[in-house]
């Protein structure tokens, strides 16, 4: 298989370090991927601090601003108490959060809307564990995040001491890298390689645990300090055979899908996939991760794939001949079934993680390495093939696309219960805000609405938990949106189960002056579970209902307690105030803004591919399957 | 399924083999024996491992091993072009009467006797592990009390050195 050529990874570096500005279109020098000038792999400035006596602590807090960082999130306790001592005169933004995990979410979706590495911060035991969930949660979306924990003091380390967890052990399966420092003088190194690792390659969590004897003791401490990382080459270039055989590959294909994900969006790659996908002429599907990076709006755009997808684009990649993949991995809630899934295609796959190709789906043209450098290098070896055997005619294929397009659009039935439909209340906040605000969704059924009913136009405006599928992560993540990106409308699509597992964050919100709108979708239970009870377990809803919606008892009322903590509040149960409430909490900015949409428990996620299916069992409704022609 | 060797350079860093084995854990990876030292290079450990896994199997195990930040190279090595041996020590039951006849089935192996007591000696040998499984084959008669094994250790025929090799590239 392809091994790439690998170039010095401190490329990735200088791409990310300017990466704030994700919506601008970088324009990037034809010969860019070549320049391998010695750039350093610490990130930040890279200023030269010489030798100073300081301790530990400081150490901590001295290389987070040489790496160039502004805000980060946490809550102090025993074993990182002497770093918060040297936080306070920083002039980095800590931000005090009520629970630990929303320290963690608030650093991925501040990673998410930024493309810098989020912070955390967490003391020892208890601390450290409640940013598991976080953690996880970013290594399986592949978030750059650095997690700092406190650690009992290096002599009782392993006596079980008041509030000690080998969190290193923890999390070892869900980090992309962890280190435990006991040395003081490891700290400026351990930072920059912790920050090196966790941006570069394919992002995710790094753990750096210090003991807190290393935060009180004395060291040396100098900047930038030497990266050592010898088992660390990520490769970015793609093989220069294997673009030229896909180029090939797809001049050839006669049904070909450009099946986008995730990578792409971290890549900060989306003005070269227009490019791509506009000179190929194929279609182009965004999975659940990748929603915006290609516009909604395109004409070549036909929908989300997967469990719940579009029926263009379930049936584009079920019927394809070749399988352009982008910064994807063929992801069970994409591919359903494994063995059903695009029988008849070739598979074209890029990707900067080696180990995702040929995973799950056997690849056959391999490409490692960055869709950033590998989808303009693609469209040049397009070009070239094209010049010689002419550009490929997609016309039979589009017809039975747009056909699709048509003939199954996203929609919904009004719930015969007389409560709101769940899908207007996020269609009309999608519309009423626009395509430059920021979505943050929990997991569930209002999760999938919102990836269904806004239109997204532009990269890192929507956030969810896609791998994990944590429940909790919409209300903390949309805060650190907000933060990272103040200027935008930063909305947190939200269940009534998902909201009361981490809404303590209001209150961080609230005091920190951090205006995030909450919407409530809720209706009154857990909605995706309960939408498997009805489908799939004759209707018996066994604890699912949580009683906070249409009569019931109302507990919480979530109006009062986003009243208690300082929030604007509204309830909205009527069709005709969705409008009018939406631009009521669009009109105030100098608050966070909850609002309970009371909506109709009986609503369900259509589209659906059951589970254990094949994608070709596509439901658009309960029990009715597509009428498939067969094309030509 | 298949038997693999891996030879697995790595950093000698804390938690470096938790790291390893857990992985393999993780992935439900089926390993089969793993032995682990020092190199002649300071700060190098290398690691030994022998898994069954079929064709595709293999090659994302060692696609994920290689993901470790700690791992600096990854070999596989086969039976033909490189020296498998793994290490035994077998208690044997051996009076007067049959410790004769247990040290001479020890020297038809070339194995050595490194403890006699009236009721039992002490066998060690090295070699390929199938050799290993015949010399337990004619101890057993006798009674076999204890048996600790090491895991295989491996490495390529020739005057190539991986950690050479390795850190060349690094």
């Amino acid at each position: 298989m392809s091994k790439g050529s690998p170039i010095s990874p401190s490329l990735m570096a200088t791409k990310s370090a300017g990466a704030h500005k994700a919506s601008e279109r970088v324009e990037r020098p034809a010969d860019a991927g070549l320049d391998t000038a010695a750039v350093s792999p610490v990130l930040g400035p890279n200023n030269v601090v010489p030798p100073t006596v300081m301790t530990g602590s400081q150490a901590i807090v001295r290389s987070l601003e040489e790496l160039g960082v502004d805000d980060i999130f946490g809550l102090p306790g025993g074993a990182i108490l002497p770093t918060y001592d040297p936080l306070m005169a920083s002039r980095m933004n800590h931000i005090l959060v009520r629970h630990e995990q929303g320290a963690g979410h608030a650093a991925q979706g501040y990673a998410m809307v930024t493309g810098r590495v989020g912070v955390c911060i967490a003391t020892s035991g208890p601390g450290a564990t409640n940013l598991v969930t976080a953690i996880m949660d970013a290594h399986m979306d592949s978030v750059p995040m650095v997690a700092i924990t406190g650690q009992v003091a290096s002599g009782v380390i392993g006596t079980d001491a008041f509030q000690e967890a080998d969190i290193v052990g923890i999390t070892m399966p869900i980090t992309k890298h962890s280190f435990l420092v006991t040395d003081p003088n490891d700290i400026p190194h351990v930072m920059a390689e912790a920050f090196h690792l966790a941006s570069t390659g394919r992002p995710g969590p790094v753990l750096v645990d210090v003991a807190k004897d290393a935060q009180q003791g004395q060291m040396t401490f100098s900047w930038p300090p030497k990266i050592d990382l010898p088992g660390y080459h990520p490769v970015l270039r793609g093989h220069n055979k294997q673009v030229r055989e896909a180029a090939r590959l797809i001049a050839a294909a006669s049904k070909p899908v450009l099946y986008v994900g995730g990578g792409v969006v971290k890549a900060h790659a989306s003005a070269e996939l227009l490019e791509l996908a506009e000179l190929s002429g194929a279609p182009v599907v965004t999975t659940l991760m990748a929603r915006g990076v290609f516009p909604d709006s395109h004409p070549q755009h036909v929908g989300m794939p997967g469990m719940h997808g579009t029926v263009s684009a379930v049936t584009a990649l079920q019927q394809s001949d070749l399988l352009i993949t982008l910064g994807a991995r063929f992801d069970d809630r994409v591919t359903g079934v494994l063995k059903t899934f695009a029988p008849n295609a070739k598979v074209i796959h890029a990707d900067i993680d080696p180990a995702e190709i040929s995973k799950n789906r056997t690849a056959d043209v391999p490409i490692v390495g960055s869709v950033k450098e590998i989808i303009p290098e693609l469209s040049e070896a397009l070009r070239a093939v094209f010049a010689v055997s002419g550009t490929p005619d997609y016309t039979n294929w589009w017809t039975f696309l747009n056909n699709l397009k048509e003939t199954y659009p996203l929609g919904w039935t009004e719930p015969d219960d007389g409560l709101s439909a769940p899908q207007r209340v996020i269609e009309r906040i999608g519309a009423l805000t626009g395509p430059e605000g920021v979505y943050v969704a929990g997991v569930g059924q209002h999760q999938m609405w919102a990836s269904q009913f806004i239109k997204y136009e532009r990269p890192h405006a929507w956030l969810n938990s896609g791998g994990a599928g944590t429940m909790g992560y919409a209300v903390p993540a949309a805060m650190g949106a907000k933060v990272g990106n103040p200027d935008r409308v930063v909305w947190a699509i939200d269940g009534d189960g998902c909201f009361q597992m981490t809404n303590q964050e209001l209150a961080t919100c609230a005091i920190n002056k951090i205006p995030i709108k909450v919407a409530i979708i809720n209706n009154s239970s857990l909605g995706m579970v309960r939408q498997w009870q009805t489908l799939f377990y004759e209707g018996r809803y066994s604890n699912t209902d949580l009683n906070t919606g249409h009569d019931t008892v109302r507990i919480p009322d979530f109006v009062k307690l986003a009243d208690a903590y300082g929030c604007a509040s509204f309830r909205c149960d009527r069709d005709e105030d969705i409008d009018a409430t939406i631009q009521k909490a669009l009109e105030i900015n100098d608050r966070p803004v909850v609002i309970d949409f009371v909506v109709s428990p009986n609503s369900m996620v259509w589209p659906m591919v059951p589970s254990g299916v094949s994608n070709d069992q596509i439901q658009v409704a309960r029990n009715m399957t597509p009428e498939w022609e067969e094309e030509d | 399924m298949t038997r693999h060797t891996l030879s697995v350079l790595v950093e000698d860093k804390p938690g470096v083999l938790t790291r390893v084995a857990s992985l393999f854990a993780r992935r439900a990876f089926n390993i089969n024996s793993l032995a682990v030292g020092p190199t002649e290079v300071p700060g190098m450990s290398r690691m030994t491992v022998v898994v069954d896994a079929d064709g595709e199997l293999i090659e994302q195990i060692t696609k994920q091993l290689n993901k470790l930040v700690n791992v600096i190279k990854i070999v596989e090595l086969t039976a033909e072009s490189s020296v498998q041996r793994d290490h035994i020590l077998v208690k044997v039951r051996a009076d007067a009467g049959t410790r004769l006849q247990v040290t001479q089935a020890a020297d038809l192996f070339r194995a050595s006797v490194v403890d006699v007591s009236t009721e039992s000696v002490v066998i060690e040998a090295t070699g390929h592990p199938e050799k290993l499984t015949a010399l337990l084959s004619v101890l057993e008669p006798f009674g076999i009390r204890e048996i600790v094994q090491s895991g295989t250790l491996a490495v390529g025929r020739g005057s190539r050195s991986m950690s050479d090799r390795a850190l060349r590239s690094a």
